[in-house]
């Protein structure tokens, strides 16, 4: 509360004549969207969800030295109905993508991510492995990135802190999930000969009907 | 490499004249161009064992012929189940700790590697068997498969084939499985390039083209790391990435409906299952039912996927999806350098990274003939088994959350935990990733307040928390009633299943690399190999106090020996970015908190390994879990796996 309270008033508030005497000294005026977002930044509710080595870092982030529960984010949720929060924790693998694409579609609005470590945001020193995508924002929308391989557990806690401060510029009058289309479901991934971004089928269509060989890498 | 020191006797070129002779050469594998590639040189080949010999007597110098380097050739591959039964019972070589396979692609040949182990100690032997390369993407002519000797070959197998595209002929369930069914090509034939493929070995050129940084998506015509046939047609493609998964499952389960078509077509689904239950009442009849836990599940220690069959709560079948974390290790290492490898062993299994640096870095100095110096010894058992203590706190908290006693005694081990990971962190600038071993030393010393810190740990705090951690759990009636005789798992099944670690020392196998084939300095110090004869869950999560204790006498003689060595002197010969390893081949293991962990290793006289290979011991532990559950509730399914103690990063490499 410690901020709403410390911020000026518009006014004199406590001394306007328009308030009744009996309110004065007991209202706090605001605006609907900073208290919708206070409200919502002290209280997400990660996905228990992790996939490599970041996750480790992330489990010692919500362990007692470094204790998540100071942000009011320590309650993690198995099922992705109940969270608001995914943190792409590790290397997301072709073959696990379509599961994560699934998941995050589950995950009611409004929703994050957290795209943690090199590995989720980039690929990292995986990237060029056939088996690994280069970043989970191929796929789906992050809102915040951490450099780190493995990022540390303070590196995390950064991450929570930019997205509360991301949180908290949000205008109910704006927000995606009031607005048409917001139910849109991303197309899940499909494990074909190679992974599929089934947003891309037509144009691999094109291409795969031109090629008479193999493309680029099967070659000599 | 500061001085010429004879190569280790694995590689030893040069036969004793009572070895027996190498075989006749007009057969194909007697004068073998293998490996070298400088076809001009001559390879030299294996000195026989007294088992090799002995092997070799039995089946005869047709059948049997030394090897390039190192280990025996058979020469006729359908031959091998006989090979293999007589290697079990005659010459006592109770489980195949490792199999692989290698391209030979100049030679046109797969090599497929077997390393049969003793459970009573010594090194391996190892077996080759050859098969020409096919055409192509094509399947090679299939190898017999040893799953009826060896159970421990199953997922081994698979993972050949499914890398390779060699089948084995009589595997009982031969399917992808660290890809998925109707992946194209086979990753680590060396024709395969993946879709950023930029050269075969690296350094490479095209990094930096003009100084200017180029995203690898600008580089590739798919415009992502994809690559897809001619003629792919998505939008009419019907994938079917479990194909024949739940084919075995069908009995008893009515109803259960699979796709059949992996490919362009229509799609066509398949009624499996025949609707009769087991129970032979009919009053009492119940349909059984198909559980897919994880990939995302929170008791499944990562991204492994469970597929169980339940009768009420009771698992009749288990079935195991891995993969979801197949990081490439095997074919980014045969790009990278030597020495660009180190780094990647530490997120092999990320709990322990230091111990898995050793396994690499051993396989590579046995190679090269190199020792490192006596300090760089102690750093190294010093931070192994500090290692060896933090993961197995972190098991045990883990073990404990599976129990169902969620996160607190998970919170008190990750504290101590923290505590070692400080001092990693001090040494070597990284809490997890430790990137510290080098070939022939170690990266950096301990300073003064870094020793002082360690020694707080070792004399004092680390072991007042062991006796805490045993206050708290070993008597504790919950954790008795829900452990003692789950997942049991007796020693012959163990060692047949190529169990190792923990796990197999709780089944009352004394077995422990440091004691069995042993390796860096542990013969120095006064330590013992704790045993236990339970094999269930509760003797596993005994057996790792044990060890804690056994890992803090070792490092507390590692920190009082240390002082008579030099400050300093980490580094055998000098500092080195680019390491040439003579051509040859080894394997090398190490005993990391999880088992054995071995790495195969073939070099061709470069910078970059040949082939590089990695045992995990994760991966091969899970080859047991289906008979450790089958019987058992599916809450105890969780808490089985919680005590085989695996890590997903080593698991699917």
């Amino acid at each position: 509360m410690a901020e709403m309270v410390n911020r000026p008033l518009p006014t004199d508030f406590p001394n306007d004549p328009r308030v009744p005497e009996e309110l004065r000294n007991n209202v706090f005026i605001t605006t609907l969207d900073k208290l919708y977002n206070w409200g919502r930044k002290r209280s997400m509710w990660p996905m228990l969800f992790g996939l490599a080595c970041c996750a480790i870092e992330m489990i010692a982030t919500a362990a007692s030295r470094h204790d998540l529960a100071r942000f009011g984010w320590e309650l993690m949720r198995a099922s992705p109905r109940q969270a608001d929060l995914m943190i792409v924790a590790g290397t997301v693998t072709k073959k696990m993508v379509p599961q994560i694409v699934r998941l995050y579609n589950q995950m009611p609005e409004p929703r994050y991510v957290i795209a943690m470590g090199a590995c989720a945001t980039a690929g990292g020193p995986f990237k060029e492995g056939y088996n690994v995508v280069s970043g989970i924002d191929k796929f789906i929308p992050v809102d915040v990135y951490i450099t780190g391989c493995p990022p540390r557990p303070e590196a995390l806690l950064h991450s929570f802190i930019k997205l509360q401060q991301k949180i908290e510029q949000q205008s109910l009058r704006t927000v995606p999930w009031y607005r048409p289309g917001a139910d849109d479901v991303i197309p899940v991934p499909m494990l074909g000969p190679d992974l599929v971004d089934m947003r891309r089928a037509e144009e691999i269509r094109q291409k795969a009907a031109a090629a008479q060989q193999p493309i680029a890498a099967q070659e000599g | 490499m500061a001085e010429e020191t004879p190569r280790s006797e694995a590689q030893a070129p040069s036969a004793p004249p009572s070895a027996a002779k190498p075989a006749p050469a007009a057969k194909p594998a007697a004068a073998p161009k293998a490996a070298g590639h400088g076809a001009a040189k001559a390879v030299p080949l294996a000195t026989l064992t007294p088992e090799m010999q002995q092997l070799q007597q039995h089946f005869g110098e047709n059948v049997i012929a030394p090897a390039p380097y190192v280990g025996v050739l058979l020469q006729d591959k359908s031959r091998l189940p006989e090979v293999a039964a007589y290697l079990r019972d005659e010459l006592k070589y109770d489980s195949v700790t490792n199999l692989t396979a290698v391209d030979y692609i100049k030679d046109g040949y797969f090599e497929v590697v077997y390393h049969f182990q003793r459970s009573t100690g010594g090194e391996p032997l190892t077996l080759k068997v050859r098969v020409p390369r096919p055409q192509g993407n094509d399947l090679s002519e299939p190898v017999p498969s040893i799953t009826s000797i060896y159970a421990g070959a199953d997922f081994q197998e698979r993972e050949v084939y499914d890398m390779y595209g060699i089948p084995f002929s009589g595997h009982p369930d031969l399917r992808r499985i660290l890809l998925w069914e109707g992946f194209y090509g086979w990753p680590l034939r060396k024709d395969w390039r993946e879709a950023y493929y930029e050269g075969d070995t690296k350094p490479f050129d095209s990094r930096w083209p003009g100084g200017h940084h180029q995203l690898a998506e600008e580089r590739v015509p798919w415009a992502d790391n994809v690559n897809y046939p001619p003629g792919f047609d998505p939008l009419n493609f019907h994938a079917n990435p479990d194909a024949g998964l739940y084919d075995s499952m069908a009995e008893g389960v009515p109803g259960l409906k699979v796709a059949t078509k992996n490919g362009h077509s229509e799609s066509e689904t398949t009624v499996l299952g025949n609707g009769q239950a087991l129970a032979e009442d009919e009053e009492l009849r119940t349909d059984q039912i198909i559980v897919n836990m994880g990939p995302q599940h929170p008791s499944t220690h990562g991204v492994l996927r469970m597929v169980v069959k339940l009768d009420g709560e009771t698992v009749t079948d288990l079935k195991l999806v891995l993969g979801y974390l197949h990081r490439n290790h095997e074919k980014i290492g045969e790009r990278n350098t030597w020495l660009h490898n180190i780094p990647y062993t530490d997120r092999l299994d990320y709990i322990v990274g230091m111990a898995n640096e050793w396994g690499y870095v051993l396989t590579v100095e046995k190679m090269m003939g190199i020792k490192p110096t006596e300090r760089a010894e102690y750093l190294r058992v010093l931070m192994a088994e500090l290692t060896r203590i933090q993961s197995h706190f972190w098991a045990i908290g883990f073990l404990l959350n599976d129990l169902g006693a969620f996160y607190t005694p998970a919170l008190y081990f990750i504290t101590e935990r923290d505590l070692i990971l400080d001092f990693f962190e001090s040494v070597t600038g990284s809490r997890l990733m430790c990137n510290y071993f080098r070939f022939g030393g170690v990266s950096r010393d301990l300073t003064e307040a870094q020793l002082a810190q360690v020694k707080e740990l070792a004399f004092e705090r680390i072991p007042r928390k062991i006796d805490e951690l045993e206050e708290l759990l070993t008597d504790n009636e919950i954790v008795k009633a829900r452990t003692i005789g789950v997942g049991y798992l007796p020693a012959d099944r163990s060692i047949n299943y190529s169990l190792t670690g923990p796990c197999l020392r709780a089944a009352g196998v004394p077995y422990d690399i440091r004691r069995a084939d042993p390796y860096g300095i542990y013969d120095r110090f006064d330590f013992e190999i704790p045993v236990l004869y339970g094999a269930d869950v509760y003797d596993r999560y005994r057996i790792r106090v044990l060890e804690m204790r056994e890992s803090l006498k070792i490092v507390q003689q590692c920190l009082q020996q240390m002082e008579q060595t030099k400050w300093g002197d980490i580094q055998a010969g000098k500092k080195a970015y680019n390491h040439r390893v003579p051509a040859g081949q080894a394997y090398a293991r190490v005993e990391t908190p999880k088992g054995e962990l071995g790495f195969y290793l073939v070099s061709d006289g470069g910078q970059n390994p040949y082939r590089y290979h990695i045992r995990s011991s994760s991966f091969i532990n899970l080859t047991s879990l289906k008979e450790m559950v089958v019987g058992h509730k599916v809450a105890d399914a969780v808490v089985i796996l919680g005590s085989l103690d695996i890590v997903l990063g080593e698991v699917d490499r």
